[in-house]
């Protein structure tokens, strides 16, 4: 098959959408563009009745019930409407919350604002392969402990945490459990009930949808949850996030659940199968190392570091021709390398040294053989122009120089 | 963000890469920068003994293009320079020439702290106290 360019390796930022979804959509912006909250005529009843297919498409995706599916604009929002939502409701409970290092920004910056409104945050660290140490998680329960929220599956290294366990040692100590499953829901099974999770976010266009839609679960039996909204207004979404429905959005979020549903598992195969071979082969390069556990991660991610390359600069090198990602910052003016390679416990050089690869639904084999080949060329090309490499292969120890730090 | 066609060309042809012999009393070495903040250069020029012009200049760079076409960059210009004229060469001349944006500043901030660091080496190695000027950044 004849490769296009440019190659798009970066699934884990945005999908593209399912030509499928874009289809089901389509009618809702012109022709049925009722507003779901019309009670009293057809163009409202329509985008109603679509609005209740998605919702259980979307439920059933998650093996929830329909009316625990409260659509939002994203997995921001669910973040933000679950946090504050739940700090608020269960204030006289207590103000304790739990999380960890590795989380979202959208859930690590909402416990810090949280924290100015009286709560207080424990930010549990992980061990070095990504995943959260239990014991550690229940020894930081306190009579005080409202909520838990722990994400399904990491953004940069696709490490997915120990969910069940989790939601136990919750359960156990009455505390609600959350989990931000933006990058696992409809990449692996998920299923509320299983798990013993009490709410969810996750949003649309991680999983071949459109931007702009997400949703939060919140759990309706063993416990009745509640969170505050976060909007006021019409009340809609049961009272917990008012604003007009996004009604193409929810129906295009619906069949991207579908889709997820009766294709993930054989997608997954065939994921972790090109992901598995594109790690091969870039670790025959030496000095490279994949980050994070590699048994518990999604089938569609993989986070490699090539030491004495500067992620930046190895991206330069082919980024005409595919799209990637990499844990180096060196726009920002802090130069402050990825927060999460270096929770892992990653010395700044490698974490500055990584690339984050999400393979999706339409990546092929093809692609694969091409990225690992322009990245293999790329890295020693540049460990040829690296003084690093150059110190490397002459024995000197980089840790005992005394660098001019800027 | 997009970068320059000057970026570009010297990150794809990038000039003088390469080790000059840093014993050499003729050479002098600067390395500047830090692994954790992403970029380091090194950068060394060897200068003519009787003229006092650099006759040579050869970098190494870990870093992003930018960081490597400001120390590509600067080994052109040096070569072919007195030390005064190589010590006169301004982070903002790089800004100019590779047109780097300014989160991109600081690649050239590195690349001038280089040769400054280059020539005080050679400076030191020959028995000339080190330049004084130090921006401070």
């Amino acid at each position: 098959m004849e490769l296009k360019f440019p190659i798009y390796l970066d699934n884990n930022a945005t999908t593209p959408m399912d030509p499928r979804v874009l289809e089901t959509m389509l009618p809702y912006f012109v022709e049925k563009f009722g507003n779901a909250a019309s009670r009293n005529h057809s163009f409202g009843w329509v985008a109603e009745e679509a609005v209740d297919y998605a919702r259980e498409q979307v439920a059933k995706l998650i093996n929830a019930d329909p009316k625990e599916i409260i659509f939002t604009s994203g997995a921001t929002e669910a973040n933000n409407l679950a946090i504050k939502g739940v700090f608020e409701m269960y204030a006289s409970k207590g103000n304790h919350i739990i999380t960890c290092t590795t989380e979202h920004k959208a859930v690590l910056d909402t416990c810090k604002h949280v924290e100015k409104m009286g709560a207080s945050v424990t930010y549990l660290d992980v061990q070095p392969d990504g995943l959260i140490d239990l014991e550690q998680l229940e020894k930081a329960i306190t009579p005080r402990t409202i909520l838990i929220t722990i994400m399904y599956g990491n953004n940069e290294i696709g490490v997915v945490q120990p969910i069940r366990e989790i939601a136990a040692i919750a359960k156990k100590h009455g505390v609600l459990f959350f989990t931000d499953g933006t990058q696992a829901v409809g990449k692996i099974p998920v299923d509320v009930m299983a798990d013993g999770i009490d709410l969810m976010s996750f949003s649309g266009h991680k999983m071949y949808g459109p931007k702009g839609v997400g949703v939060l679960y919140v759990r309706r039996k063993n416990p009745r949850v509640k969170v505050t909204a976060q909007m006021d207004g019409g009340g809609h979404e049961r009272g917990m996030r008012s604003g007009t429905l996004n009604v193409p959005g929810i129906v295009g979020l619906g069949k991207a659940c579908e889709l997820c549903r009766l294709e993930m598992d054989s997608e997954a195969v065939r994921l972790s199968a090109m992901r598995d071979r594109l790690e091969a082969a870039l670790t025959q390069i030496d000095e490279s190392y994949v980050n994070g556990n590699r048994q518990h991660r999604l089938p569609h991610v993989a986070n490699i570091s090539f030491k004495y390359v500067e992620g930046e600069g190895l991206l330069m090198g082919f980024n005409k021709q595919i799209a990637l990602s990499s844990g180096s910052a060196c726009t920002s003016a802090s130069l402050e390398p990825s927060y999460v390679l270096k929770s892992l416990g990653l010395g700044d050089d490698l974490a500055h040294s990584s690339l984050r690869f999400g393979l999706g639904r339409f990546t092929t084999d093809a692609e694969i053989d091409y990225t690992t080949k322009a990245i293999t060329e790329t890295v020693l090309k540049l460990r040829e122009m690296s003084p690093l490499w150059e110190m490397f292969k002459e024995g000197i120890d980089l840790d005992k120089i005394e660098w001019a730090h800027h | 963000m997009a970068y320059s066609e000057k970026v570009i060309d010297h990150y794809s042809n990038p000039k003088n890469v390469g080790t000059l012999d840093k014993a050499s009393k003729n050479v002098g070495t600067g390395l500047v920068g830090a692994p954790e903040c992403g970029d380091v250069m090194r950068l060394q020029i060897e200068v003519d003994e009787e003229t006092g012009i650099i006759k040579d200049a050869k970098f190494k760079t870990f870093g992003c293009g930018s960081a490597i076409a400001s120390s590509s960059l600067a080994t052109e210009w040096l070569k072919g320079k007195t030390i005064d004229e190589a010590v006169a060469i301004d982070n903002m001349d790089i800004v100019e020439e590779l047109n780097l944006p300014p989160v991109k500043i600081h690649c050239s901030v590195l690349a001038e702290d280089a040769i400054k660091s280059a020539i005080n080496d050679y400076r030191v190695k020959n028995g000339l106290p080190e330049l004084v000027e130090e921006k401070a950044h």
